[in-house]
């Protein structure tokens, strides 16, 4: 057992230097090459050309006139170190926009995944337990209906209703423009306002999906054997309901919820992009396109190092919580 | 149980019949189109979920033939009024854009190459799954760890970055070529669910029979194993095509993949930066790809749950005995929501 932990976690670590490894080969593939792009913009920005050429190689990670093995290694060596180089286009460390975009990036993240996990399961639930009945019936209509919705859209006709017609809610940014960046209540305020609208619009899509999945789990465990045979031997509903009913339709969801985490990292590269949401992928989408090959490894790197370790925890606890599943080696092969 | 083989032919649809020898090539045959079409069709019809899926995706399919055999003008500039409304003119019943373009056209001529690129997506992401999840699940050990090592690594890469970073990259204009690019890493998740779902259904007794009496293992894996992942591979099938759709109208709309196509996303990308955001007079531009794209996905999840009722031996039981269709089971279809 302990053998298949070590395991489990030295292939953490292998896939990320694998990804790494790849992230640099597919961002090198892309097209133009990193500085002559950068030159000419920069040359268009009116920066002079002495200066250009300072600035390109000051730039950490890439010397663009080194060998390509030779910029692997330094690549590999300078990410070991916790280096991810200095943005191109926003002259600054990656590390420090990473640093200051990701917290949005996985509150909405997060808060939305929790969210849609929550009241997925609470409405599947309801909906198994009143198999058949006109709530029963009424909601998986809206399920379906709200799972044919991709979130863009409803980011879209959000903005349109609560943001460009009502005014109630802000078009883009984290904070006011006039809020000071500190931990006090006006900023918070503000980045709740903010957030209200992408995190709404990235949890309504998603929830019809989670109800339906909950409800289809939970009828099949209310039609199992050993729910029968509890209710003979007499034990309580509640007991029933969160011992054996609940239980066992959650838990193949349980990996499913961190896979989700992950997922839906990428997703922001949309949410984020149409509210002008300065997250994770607001930075992934704005560094491709302004050929930021440093920034974009970077982000890159980070929602994948998430996705990586969320696996790796589904993996390593779902052998723990559902005990029918052993921790892979005790298999024996056929 | 897909397992259970009987002797008495041609009624017994639930079967995967096993043909006595003395039984014609003839009555085999038409014994194959009950079991496996005609059936499975008429299960699938009685439930009015299936109905309208099917009746949706016929819908689109029929947009996509109006497309390609040119029964509908094509979409060009200024060729109508600008700024007609919905139903304004029943010429143009979806109305029309900022430079005067159908925009019916524009959602019509989208269509044959969306069809095309999310059965490519969907065919692909769906055939790795259940070829390496079949495998790893029933050879397990060391193919089973390689192969998801191998999983582990694709899914650990964030997909919808990739699909960016690779779209920018190749620059694809082929919509089967496209469909496969954004499906490039979808299989991982699903090829992984479909091998737990093998490791439990290796376990059962008939498998252990089949081997003991020692059938083939690619016997086994065709006969046992696979005919039990259908409700789950069909389904997925189907989401598989709607994550195409999804991701591919998204990236349109933000502008990452080629022009050249129509896409309702590009549709939705040029009433986006057109203003249609600020303005109820242009507010259909946006209305009509986004109609587009939810009754696509609509039809498609319809379609997905009667499928599943089809290949769910559970309910065709269920539904034999009653012959109505009360049946209302939906099998976990396992990676739920990516978009």
């Amino acid at each position: 057992m302990v053998n298949y932990y070590v395991r489990r976690t030295a292939r953490v670590f292998a896939t990320i230097f694998l990804v790494a490894s790849l992230t640099f080969g597919l961002i090198r593939l892309l097209p133009g090459g990193p500085f002559t792009q950068l030159r000419a913009t920069l040359l268009r920005q009116g920066v002079p050309a002495e200066e250009v050429d300072a600035r390109i190689a000051n730039l950490q990670n890439i010397r663009p006139d080194a060998p390509l093995y030779e910029q692997y290694a330094n690549y590999m060596l300078s990410l070991a170190q916790g280096n991810l180089g200095e943005s191109i286009a926003l002259n600054e460390p990656v590390v420090a926009i990473i640093a200051k975009a990701a917290p949005w990036t996985i509150f909405v993240v997060l808060v939305s995944t929790v969210l849609v996990f929550v009241v997925g399961i609470f409405l599947g639930s309801l909906q198994a337990y009143w198999e058949g009945s006109k709530f029963d019936q009424v909601l998986s209509g809206i399920s379906i209906s709200l799972m044919s919705v991709p979130f863009y859209v409803v980011a879209v006709i959000l903005l349109y209703v609560f943001a460009y017609q009502f005014g109630w809610l802000p078009t883009a940014g984290t904070v006011g423009t006039s809020v000071e960046r500190e931990l006090s209540v006006p900023f918070l305020l503000s980045a709740l306002e903010h957030s209200i609208l992408p995190i709404v619009s990235y949890t309504l899509g998603a929830i019809g999906g989670q109800a339906l999945a909950m409800r289809g789990n939970s009828i099949q465990v209310l039609g199992n054997d050993y729910v029968q045979v509890a209710r003979l031997r007499g034990l309580s509903d509640r007991r029933i309901a969160t011992r054996y009913v609940a239980r066992n339709a959650i838990l193949p969801m349980y990996t499913g919820f961190l896979l989700l985490l992950g997922f839906r990292l990428g997703g922001t590269v949309i949410l984020e992009q149409i509210f002008s949401y300065t997250g994770l992928g607001y930075y992934l989408f704005s560094s491709l396109t302004s050929n930021d090959y440093p920034l974009m490894m970077g982000t890159f790197l980070v929602i994948t190092v998430a996705l990586v370790l969320g696996v790796y925890v589904a993996d390593l606890t779902y052998s723990k919580i559902d005990p029918r599943i052993s921790a892979g080696d005790s298999d024996e092969a056929y | 149980m897909k397992h259970t083989e009987s002797e008495n032919t041609g009624v017994d649809w639930r079967s995967e019949s096993t043909s006595a020898p003395d039984v014609t090539r003839r009555e085999r045959l038409r014994e194959v189109y009950e079991d496996g079409v005609r059936t499975p069709l008429l299960v699938a019809w009685a439930d009015w979920r299936t109905r309208f899926g099917l009746l949706i995706v016929g819908g689109y399919l029929a947009m996509a033939l109006v497309a390609v055999f040119g029964l509908w003008r094509e979409p060009s500039t200024s060729q109508a009024p600008r700024y007609l409304m919905l139903f304004e003119n029943m010429n143009y019943p979806l109305g029309t854009t900022a430079s005067g373009t159908d925009l019916a056209a524009l959602i019509i001529y989208s269509t044959p190459d969306i069809l095309l690129m999310i059965t490519a997506g969907a065919v692909w992401a769906t055939g790795v799954a259940v070829a390496i999840g079949t495998i790893a699940g029933y050879k397990g050990g060391q193919v089973d760890q390689a192969l998801m090592s191998f999983s582990d690594l694709v899914m650990a890469i964030p997909g919808l970055p990739l699909v960016i970073i690779l779209a920018v990259t190749l620059n694809p204009e082929n919509p089967i070529l496209l469909g496969v690019i954004i499906n490039i890493s979808y299989w991982a998740g699903l090829g992984r669910s479909l091998r737990s779902q093998v490791l439990t259904i290796r376990q059962n007794d008939y498998v252990e029979a089949s081997r003991t009496m020692g059938v083939s293992t690619p016997r086994i894996i065709w006969k046992d194993i696979i005919p039990n992942l259908m409700p789950y591979v069909t389904v997925n099938f189907v989401f598989a095509a709607r994550y195409v759709m999804f991701a591919s109208v998204g990236l349109f709309f933000l502008g990452v993949l080629p022009y050249s196509k129509q896409n309702w996303g590009v549709t939705l990308n040029f009433a986006y930066s057109g203003g249609a955001l600020f303005s109820w007079s242009a507010a259909h531009w946006l209305l009509a790809p986004m109609l587009a794209i939810m009754g696509l996905s609509l039809g498609l999840i319809l379609l997905g749950q009667g499928m599943d009722r089809v290949f769910n031996p559970r309910v065709r039981t269920r539904m034999a005995g009653e012959s109505k269709s009360t049946a209302s089971d939906d099998e976990d279809t396992g990676l739920t929501e990516v978009l």
